[in-house]
């Protein structure tokens, strides 16, 4: 067994055995926190196929959560409130149903990466990391100028939505929820990253000039990418919006597309289970140092500062080791 | 005489005042290796990237397979045919030898658009592959890391990825350079073979090699072509050695 | 709507069009020269702005507080490009991202450790304070005429240092060929500090001289850094015109857009919703222009490489 797949698997245990410990000894706070990580893990892992595969630095990650977030704020919103969406062409009626709400958020960020991506595509290195961020600050100044939503105050739901079969408002059935979607998430990256897709999306990555050589089109191979990393940090977004049960422009804000990326490089870019690390951590050192001085940013910068200058390959890196070749 | 594979009529290109290909025009037969030669400068690597779409010309005409190809991007152009190799080596380090060919393979059937199935499963692509591999003589190292191959063997690879296409022509842009004379004499009977396959216009600056494989050889100086001919014509001409080999008596 | 307005919007429009020019400029030439992307730049934008008004708030000069912004926010690059980006120029743009993510945590949390989290007031001084008449009698603030006047005047300086004096040809060297200036026997490493130390001193005398208008608290740097990217990327990489003309192009759209969406929506739709949407589009509009000039010109108006 190699050693990076060790870790994931000692990953793996922890995100099933500290939930179960905290349930049973009633330390519900902990079941958020885990929550929380698991989320925020599941956002950076769709950052991670945009990034790690297809080397897309993109600082706008937080369009998809922020979209995935209002998608559910917006269809719970009518739904408490017994308003339709729209009553034009057809009536809409808004939800409080988890999976419609998972496929809306799913749709429209990955239709939002799209027309992102086209745009942001036709550069290339800076200008892409400069566009990627100026279109999320474009969502965040849209967010709070339109007041049907809330605007700047965001809007609060009051009842988490439900799930057939399941009690979502217990907090260890939520996060088990949550563990699925990111379970399944990991398991589609790591087919992923071996598919036919895949490998044409490396290539695209390192050599751009060979993918094209081969009658290929390394664009749009990394806009696919881009779709389906902005899906899934989608999909991301509704949970934390169930989560907190409510939305802000602030899932749109430049600091949270840093904090994803923060994720992944501190987990592992392009690792399997470096945004599940990097998410981890951050959520951990979020709660023991927050508790500690309200400053803690502080410290997760130099953190970051040392991880960048001294570190390559994050946590899962420190432990496993340089990556080896995906087979 | 049967018609050219591909032509180029009266290519031009200008960067700012300098005129890099000056009213080329040269084609390249079934069944022969032409060589191009020229000092460094001659303008050899802005035609091949002419020749492959990755330029565009100012002026002229590109026709390959009877069809024109001016205006077609370098993709359309590697699924017409034509395989290009690049100078410096262009391949996916981090990748094994295997993925870096598979790349090729999956280029040419036009699908890189799987999702869920491991690539080195789809058995059509694989074994393609796999034969080129063969081909080249890199059957063994397969599995390899292609950032821990020596120079010689990504130059292979190199090859390998071309062969993949099912090429109707290949370009080679100086596939000798930097090889010793062990590598390059290795190389040199690869592509004697390859003419076989389809083929080859190749760029390049080892002379031995030149010699030893064309069976017409251009000679570009500033820009322009001085004289196309076989070797003996173009060992013979005055021109020649005054321009390109500099030795005017 | 008069003449006068429209007038007063355009002034405005130049006055944060010349603002974001100063974050601009040092922005695109510490790409130039060094191809760092430099996310805290918008820290030391903040930096000039606390180190103004502390300096404002001991002594009561304006013109000290300026030049406190200036000096800090230039030492304070010079530190920063010395202890941890000069790490970074061999680097790609990830970690350049990164690690200058990591630079704003540490200054905005830093700032909030000294100061608190209670914005600062740096006040206009008394001789601008009033307004003034211009031609066509309209009365505009004086501050912000000055502002237009400051910005136009670091544009022609910065004009004048990159084309005539020794430093403006060794920048220009080392845009074009790093190796070649080594080989010329400039200390490289000293050219880096000086360019970057430029930039952040430009950076903080923009703080410095918004603060006044705006409060100065923590944060504020970086939705200006964000709006000096879009200018980036509409005028140029690494070109000092091309950040002069976006950072006019996109002072002014965001002026007028903010005036004139709305107006444009009464004339189809009830004043209160015409209101909201043209406002939130108004919202958009600098990033709709970005959008058009990169289908247009994808390396941007005067922009070379990529």
């Amino acid at each position: 067994m190699s050693r990076e797949r060790a870790f994931n698997l000692a990953a793996l245990a922890l995100l099933v055995a500290v939930p179960a410990w905290a349930q049973l000894t009633g330390e519900t706070f902990t079941i958020t926190l885990a929550t929380r990580a698991v989320i925020f893990a599941l956002a950076a892992t769709g950052l991670n196929i945009a990034l790690g595969l297809g080397g897309l630095v993109s600082l706008g990650h937080a369009v998809f959560f922020g979209i995935g977030g209002y998608a559910m704020g917006i269809l719970a919103f009518h739904a408490q409130s017994y308003t339709p969406l729209t009553d034009w062409p057809v009536t809409i009626p808004g939800t409080k149903l988890m999976p419609v709400i998972w496929l809306v958020a799913i749709l429209v960020s990955a239709l939002a990466a799209l027309l992102i991506g086209l745009l942001a595509l036709r550069t290339t290195g800076v200008y892409f990391i400069m566009i990627t961020l100026a279109f999320g600050q474009m969502f965040y100044y849209f967010a709070i100028s339109w007041p049907a939503y809330g605007g700047e105050d965001g809007m609060a739901i009051y009842v988490r939505n439900g799930f057939p079969g399941l009690n979502t408002l217990i907090p260890i059935q939520f996060y088990g929820l949550c563990l699925a979607w990111l379970l399944v998430v990991l398991w589609f990256n790591a087919r992923l990253a071996r598919s036919r897709f895949g490998l044409a999306l490396n290539a695209a990555r390192q050599a751009p000039q060979r993918v094209e050589t081969v009658g290929l089109d390394p664009v749009r191979l990394k806009l696919v990418a881009l779709v389906i990393s902005g899906a899934v940090t989608g999909l991301a977004g509704a949970l934390f919006a169930d989560l907190n049960r409510f939305v802000s422009p602030t899932m749109f804000s430049w600091q949270l597309s840093g904090e994803i990326m923060v994720f992944v490089i501190i987990g592992g870019v392009g690792r399997l289970f470096g945004p599940v690390a990097g998410a981890c951590l951050f959520v951990a050192l979020e709660h023991l140092l927050g508790g500690i001085t309200a400053y803690w940013h502080v410290w997760l910068g130099v953190l970051l500062l040392f991880i960048v200058l001294f570190g390559r390959g994050g946590l899962v890196g420190i432990f496993a080791g340089r990556g080896a070749v995906h087979d | 005489m049967t018609d050219p594979v591909l032509s180029v009529e009266g290519l031009c290109k200008s960067f700012g005042a300098l005129r890099a290909t000056d009213g080329v025009t040269l084609d390249l037969r079934p069944g022969e290796i032409h060589a191009i030669i020229g000092p460094n400068g001659a303008g050899k690597s802005t035609l091949i990237q002419q020749i492959c779409g990755g330029l565009s010309p100012d002026a002229g005409r590109i026709r390959f397979l009877g069809a024109d190809v001016t205006a077609l991007p370098v993709r359309a152009r590697a699924r017409m045919g034509l395989a290009r190799t690049f100078q410096i080596s262009s391949l996916a380090m981090e990748d094994t030898v295997l993925q870096n060919a598979l790349l090729g393979a999956l280029g040419a059937a036009g699908r890189p658009w799987g999702f869920l199935r491991p690539a080195l499963r789809d058995a059509g692509p694989r074994t393609l592959a796999e034969q080129a591999l063969e081909r080249v003589g890199l059957g063994d190292v397969a599995a390899v890391r292609t950032a821990e191959l020596s120079h010689g063997q990504r130059r292979q690879l190199e090859v390998a990825v071309a062969l993949t296409l099912s090429p109707r022509a290949f370009v080679m842009d100086e596939p000798m350079a930097g090889l010793g004379s062990a590598g390059s004499q290795q190389l040199t009977a690869l592509l004697a073979e390859l003419k076989a396959d389809a083929p080859v216009l190749l760029v390049e600056h080892d002379m031995d090699a030149v010699f030893a494989l064309a069976d017409r050889i251009s000679v570009l100086v500033y820009g322009q072509v001085v004289m196309t001919g076989t070797v003996e014509e173009v060992r013979a001409d005055p021109r020649v050695r005054e321009a390109y080999l500099g030795d005017a008596p | 709507m008069s003449a006068i307005l429209i007038a007063e919007q355009v002034l405005n429009g130049l006055q944060s069009g010349v603002m974001l020019f100063l974050m601009a400029a040092g922005l695109t030439l510490i790409f130039g020269v060094m191809g760092l992307i430099n996310l805290a730049h918008g820290s030391l934008y903040m930096v000039g702005a606390f180190a103004a008004a502390a300096v404002a708030a001991a002594t009561g000069s304006f013109l000290l507080a300026l030049a406190a912004a200036l000096a800090a926010a230039a030492l304070a690059g010079a530190v920063v490009e010395t202890v941890v980006i000069r790490r970074l120029y061999d680097k790609d743009h990830l970690d350049q991202v990164l690690a200058t993510f990591a630079l704003i945590l540490i200054f905005s949390e830093g700032t909030r450790w000294i100061f608190g989290s209670f914005p600062l007031f740096l006040d206009i001084p008394p001789w601008l304070s009033g307004p003034v008449e211009l031609p066509g009698g309209i009365l505009y603030p004086a501050y912000r005429l000055a502002l237009i006047g400051v910005g136009l005047a670091v544009a022609l300086g910065l004009w004048l240092l990159i084309s005539r004096t020794r430093l403006g040809v060794r920048i220009r060297a080392g845009e074009n060929d790093r190796e070649m200036i080594a080989a010329l026997g400039v200390d490289i490493s000293r050219l880096y500090t000086v360019v970057f130390a430029l930039g952040a001193g430009l950076a903080g005398l923009a703080g410095a001289l918004v603060g006044a208008i705006q409060s100065v608290q923590v944060g504020m740097g970086e939705p200006v850094l964000i709006l000096a990217f879009v200018v980036i990327v509409i005028g140029g990489i690494g070109s000092i015109r091309g950040a002069l003309v976006g950072a006019l192009l996109v002072g002014l759209t965001d002026t007028l857009g903010g005036i004139f969406l709305p107006e444009l929506f009464k004339l189809f739709t009830d004043p209160s919703s015409a209101t909201t949407i043209g406002a939130a589009l108004a919202s958009m509009s600098i990033y709709v222009l970005m959008a058009a000039i990169l289908v247009w010109k994808p390396t941007g108006l005067y922009g070379a490489r990529a």
